[in-house]
């Protein structure tokens, strides 16, 4: 391990034993992963779900013991030292808060700041510059179990920021957000990044956190890692066509020859048409030529999914 | 020293958290804290049954089983106070929520018991309080230093052996998936039987109560010693006085359990 990888990982794996005392199984949740995160890195997991990417941020956190190989996170066994490494990073678990759920959420910063002994003018300089950031003034005062789903993820980052930590392990972070409190979040994350070198290893379902926040891309699926990237090398493998969805006023035959669509779809007796289109077109170039050509009722864009990327990878 | 001052006064702001919250609503807090005191009180009702038709219970007169009553009532009052939440460890669990305690720099049991401090079970320590100091004063006794000391330091050598059995029994819940049940047979079944002097139980009983789960280091020989009168049942002397060893043991092998469950989840990650 050389001294600027904040994460190493050799060879690391996770079995599980699934089923009742009489007919037991071995499944393997992840194999093999040797990985290597320098300081100040933005990575990506990503992957199906069940593709083993929870079981990999579990064991690199100290909260699950490894079945094979080894791991060391800011130079430390994630298991045998977890108070320690505990001290040195944050963790958010989209679906599970590390926040009081009675408090108000100023309290649960405070409590925070007090466990991780963060002292008072770090901790009031750290909250006064998340807050005014992730715009949170508003609902300090509120109790944790009061807040949106998006107003609890700011201050669940938040309390992962306070004690100023080197990696900051995000599992899931957008899931279930708005589209405007996703796009904050991820602004606020590509600052802390980029300004505080903070290192910053995330999993997600949403291709768009890991264009925004990522230059290295780690696919995994069905427990192993399929890519380890650059961004920019593997969304020149990945076709990764977006899709306009149109809904027409009226029946209209194929809308053929519009710039940069690929493959056009009609469903609906011609209602309704899918317009698949590359990289190199703007949605709204896309859209605004289609208004000229016909009377639009409705559009959707369609992103490519994780499980279209990992489509994509077997091809090759 | 200087950091496990530190690490207590975490402990502390979280717990003060915790009862700021429960009095928030002090009349339901109030109703609560009188429920408890009267589940304690109907206990106590029964013995005065018994002693309406009998005079005296396994060779001790109905003063003295009160002592026993109100010695075991303060031991495991005390220990569902402190450390009773650890029956929501099976909730903690299913919900990923002890995932979260093991990312905080802290222990997962007294983050756990912390978590959950529920001030109503005061109710039962008081009720138990009351029936101890008052059976120590009707009783009379001459009060030698020894018995000063012993009388003081009794109910919580017994609050530790209640708390280690707490810990120990609700462990189980890192194998079993929900233990919950099976700890509360020991838990709640040993407050019933160190209530009554253990001459009324069978043999098999009583040394289950001697020397697998402590429950007679609660009450039973403290009061022997307090009282300073001979065991029925002849037991040796010294153990009147081993409380506190026992106690030490029993919190060490608790402990134990407790970072054997931990591992065990670690390992499983259920």
């Amino acid at each position: 391990m050389t001294t600027d990888e904040i994460i190493s990982t050799d060879g690391l794996g996770r079995d599980f034993l699934v089923g009742t005392r009489l007919r037991r199984q071995r499944v393997t949740a992840l194999r093999d992963m040797s990985l290597g995160i320098a300081r100040g890195e933005a990575v990506g997991l990503i992957g199906p779900n069940g593709a083993g990417k929870s079981t990999a941020i579990k064991m690199l956190t100290g909260v699950l013991v490894p079945t094979a190989g080894r791991a060391t996170v800011c130079g430390l066994d994630p298991v045998r030292r977890r108070r320690e490494l505990a001290r040195r990073i944050g963790v958010v678990f989209g679906q599970r808060s590390q926040l009081w759920w009675d408090l108000p959420l100023s309290q649960s910063f405070e409590l925070h700041a007090a466990i991780h002994r963060v002292p008072a003018a770090a901790y009031r300089r750290r909250l006064d510059e998340c807050v005014e950031l992730l715009d949170m003034a508003g609902f300090l005062a509120t109790p944790v179990r009061q807040l949106s789903l998006g107003q609890r993820m700011r201050g669940e980052v938040t309390a992962a920021l306070l004690h100023e930590p080197e990696l900051l392990v995000l599992d899931e972070p957008t899931i279930g957000l708005d589209l405007a409190s996703k796009e904050r979040l991820r602004a606020f994350l590509a600052e802390v990044n980029a300004r505080d070198a903070v290192t910053l290893l995330l999993t997600t379902h949403d291709l768009p956190d890991v264009e925004r926040l990522c230059r290295r891309v780690v696919v995994i699926d069905r427990g192993r890692v399929l890519v380890d990237d650059a961004l920019a090398t593997l969304r020149a493998r990945f076709a990764g066509h977006r899709t306009l969805v149109v809904e027409l006023a009226e029946p209209t035959g194929p809308l053929t020859g519009l710039p940069g669509v690929v493959r056009v779809d009609v469903q609906a007796q011609g209602l309704r048409q899918r317009l698949e289109f590359g990289r190199a077109t703007s949605a709204a170039e896309l859209i605004a030529a289609v208004a000229r050509r016909v009377p639009l009722r409705d559009v959707t864009v369609d992103e490519p999914s994780i499980e279209d990327l990992v489509r994509t990878l077997y091809r090759h | 020293m200087a950091d496990r001052l530190v690490t207590a006064g975490v402990y502390g702001r979280i717990v003060g958290s915790r009862l700021r919250s429960q009095l928030a609503y002090r009349v339901s807090f109030a109703l609560d804290l009188v429920a408890q005191a009267i589940g304690q009180g109907i206990e106590l009702f029964a013995i005065a049954v018994v002693f309406t038709q009998i005079s005296s219970l396994g060779g001790f007169t109905g003063g003295e089983v009160l002592l026993i009553f109100g010695l075991a009532a303060c031991g495991f009052g005390v220990a569902d106070l402190c450390v009773g939440a650890v029956e929501r460890l099976p909730e903690y669990i299913r919900t990923g929520e002890f995932d979260v305690m093991l990312l905080r720099p802290l222990g997962t049991l007294a983050q756990l018991v912390c978590a959950d401090i529920a001030l109503k079970r005061l109710g039962r320590v008081l009720v138990g309080l009351a029936v101890y100091l008052w059976s120590l004063a009707r009783l009379d006794l001459p009060w030698t230093p020894l018995r000063v000391l012993v009388a003081v330091i009794a109910p919580l050598i017994g609050a530790a052996i209640m708390g280690a059995l707490f810990v120990a029994a609700n462990a189980v819940s890192f194998w079993v998936v929900d233990g919950r049940e099976m700890a509360n047979v020991l838990t709640y079944g040993s407050s019933f039987t160190t209530s009554y002097p253990i001459t009324v139980y069978g043999p098999q009983l009583r040394r289950l109560m001697c020397y697998v789960v402590p429950g007679a280091f609660v009450a039973y020989f403290p009061v022997l010693a307090l009282l300073d009168r001979p065991d029925p049942l002849g037991l040796p002397v010294g153990l009147r006085y081993a409380g506190p060893l026992v106690a030490l043991l029993a919190v060490a092998v608790a402990a134990a359990i407790w970072r054997l469950g931990v591992r065990r989840y670690q390992g499983t990650g259920s």
